[in-house]
């Protein structure tokens, strides 16, 4: 059992998501930089579902009530472990009693915290992952205790691996959306020619980017949304929908961001600068 | 040879977007379902697939691979073109319902300035409908229901509330629907409806599908609390009918 001394600013427990029910409303959540995510299962030896701990930002402070194996990615958020710093993909064994602590984010937005078979929080309709109004809870609060089982004979094959970050990338890489057809000369000129940087508005539902582009008034009937469809409001807002985002939606859906362009866009937080780039289908 | 013209459209590497004639209309969706069934339960069995459907489109979904869209485009054309020898689609009529007290409506006064309709013209205009669900999101089992008496049409609220209650009915545009859990939201709230529309605890969490209807009934505020509780414990009894299609 993990047992969560202080929260963080939002924490959650994420796997590969909820699949099926689409159909339904119910968004995919998961991990929402799958890329980091992945590298930590598989150095632990774990499943590719194995649910994670996704912190964002500002980590919180936990304490390892039985001895397993740990390994953390993504994000650098300064990470100790009793007071000794620990570094990112590379496993740490760790005993009853021990405490994680964060510090000041070096690189990045979200950090996650992988353990030895993964965390075994109740699964709702296939999935562990936190989502609002399907698991108990939206994210990791004071106090809270999350299971995972003792593991003391694992004999990794490696230790650590070299994760080339992605936290430089700026490039998201995109293809049309079933709206692109609509966008004029003028805004696809801005679209693709400028920058764009990442308001105050992001989480893991959708990021706003703070620049408009040109607006429209096209009037659409209600169709299906996917994690990294990029929306446009008729003001001219875009918003990039991610891994909570909703189901379906109104607004013209003008560009798709590949999957690594959404594993780069999830560590990316206020006031940092990304580009479209155009893929060939 | 089918009705419609259809347009197969390439929707990011996990997805394909099919689109009718962009209008809301039943025979349309009714299309748009034969078709997914279609698909369903002869063509993409693999039950990775999630089909999406909405208004006049269905959505494609594969998660786990990119899709090869050059090869699904030209399948699905020819598909369409297949007679689609599948079950009926069992369409069913759900009778919900909902409380109009004050208690819970609590925009049902300013609804009734507005409209210049009593808020009696209001719950009998409401009750009187056949919605047909057209399709399910922005909340896991909200319903986008079509069909309103245009008497009921009234813009939102100019000040969207931080928290709409569960359950709460209400009215915005040509739209009217219940919010499946507690959420900041926009629409005028004129009742309250005691069932869960979207229940994890359930082996099927979300009872309706897009294709079915929905007509609403007038409950006291009595027979409110008598039903929530029975909703609960789960011995509620939902009134519906089936029609084959």
């Amino acid at each position: 059992m993990l047992k969560v001394l202080k929260e963080g600013l939002f924490t959650t427990v994420q796997d590969k998501g909820r699949y099926g029910y689409l159909n339904k409303g119910v968004p995919v959540a998961g991990y929402m930089d799958q890329f980091s995510a992945a590298k930590v299962n598989n150095l632990l030896g774990n499943p590719k579902n194995a649910a994670v701990i996704e912190i964002t930002m500002t980590g919180p402070k936990m304490k390892f009530e039985a001895p397993t194996f740990i390994c953390l990615g993504g994000a650098e958020i300064s990470a100790k472990l009793n007071e000794q710093p620990i570094s990112n993909y590379s496993l740490v064994k760790v005993a009853k009693g021990d405490i994680l602590t964060y510090g000041k984010l070096q690189n990045g937005f979200r950090a996650y915290l992988g353990v030895r078979n993964g965390f075994e929080t109740p699964v709702v309709l296939g999935s562990r992952s936190y989502f609002t109004g399907i698991t108990k809870q939206n994210h990791v609060s004071d106090g809270d205790i999350i299971p995972y089982s003792e593991d003391n004979g694992f004999q990794p094959k490696i230790m650590e691996m070299k994760v080339n970050s992605t936290f430089d990338q700026t490039v998201l890489g995109v293809t049309p959306g079933p709206e692109y057809e609509m966008l004029s000369d003028k805004q696809l000129e801005y679209l693709f020619a400028k920058g764009f940087t990442i308001s105050n508005e992001n989480n893991r539902m959708a990021y706003q980017l703070e620049e408009m582009i040109p607006g429209h008034e096209i009037s659409m009937l209600t169709s299906a949304t996917l994690p990294g469809t990029v929306q446009f409001t008729p003001s001219g807002k875009l918003i990039v929908l991610m891994k909570d985002g909703q189901t379906t939606g109104g607004y013209p859906r003008i560009l798709q961001l590949s999957d690594d362009a959404i594993n780069i866009l999830s560590q990316k937080k206020f006031g940092d600068k990304v580009k479209f780039k155009l893929l060939k289908e | 040879m089918n009705l419609y013209s259809i347009s197969i459209r390439s929707y990011g590497p996990h997805a394909i977007l099919i689109e009718w004639p962009n209008r809301v209309e039943e025979a349309i969706l009714e299309n748009i379902l034969h078709f997914t069934n279609y698909l369903k339960e002869v063509k993409l069995k693999d039950g990775n697939w999630e089909m999406i459907p909405a208004y006049n489109s269905v959505t494609l979904v594969y998660r786990d691979e990119p899709i090869d869209f050059a090869k699904f485009k030209g399948m699905l054309a020819e598909w369409y073109e297949d007679i689609w020898e599948v079950q009926s689609l069992k369409r069913i009529l759900w009778k919900l319902p909902v409380c109009y007290h004050k208690a819970f409506g609590v925009d049902l006064d300013l609804v009734s300035e507005k409209l210049n309709l009593s808020p009696k013209d209001i719950i009998q205009h409401h009750t009187s409908q056949q919605y047909t669900l057209y399709g399910i999101g922005f909340l896991p089992g909200f319903m986008y229901l079509g069909g309103l008496p245009s008497q009921l049409e009234i813009p939102r609220r100019s000040q969207p509330r931080a928290k709409v209650e569960k359950g709460s009915v209400g009215l915005a545009g040509k739209q009217t629907g219940i919010y499946p859990q507690t959420s900041p939201g926009g629409w005028n709230i004129i009742g309250n409806c005691p069932i869960n529309m979207f229940n994890v605890k359930k082996e099927e969490p979300c009872f309706i599908k897009v294709g079915d209807k929905v007509q609403f009934f007038e409950i006291e505020k009595a027979e409110h609390d008598l039903y929530k509780i029975e909703e609960e414990v789960g011995i509620y009894k939902l009134e519906k009918e089936v029609w084959d299609a």
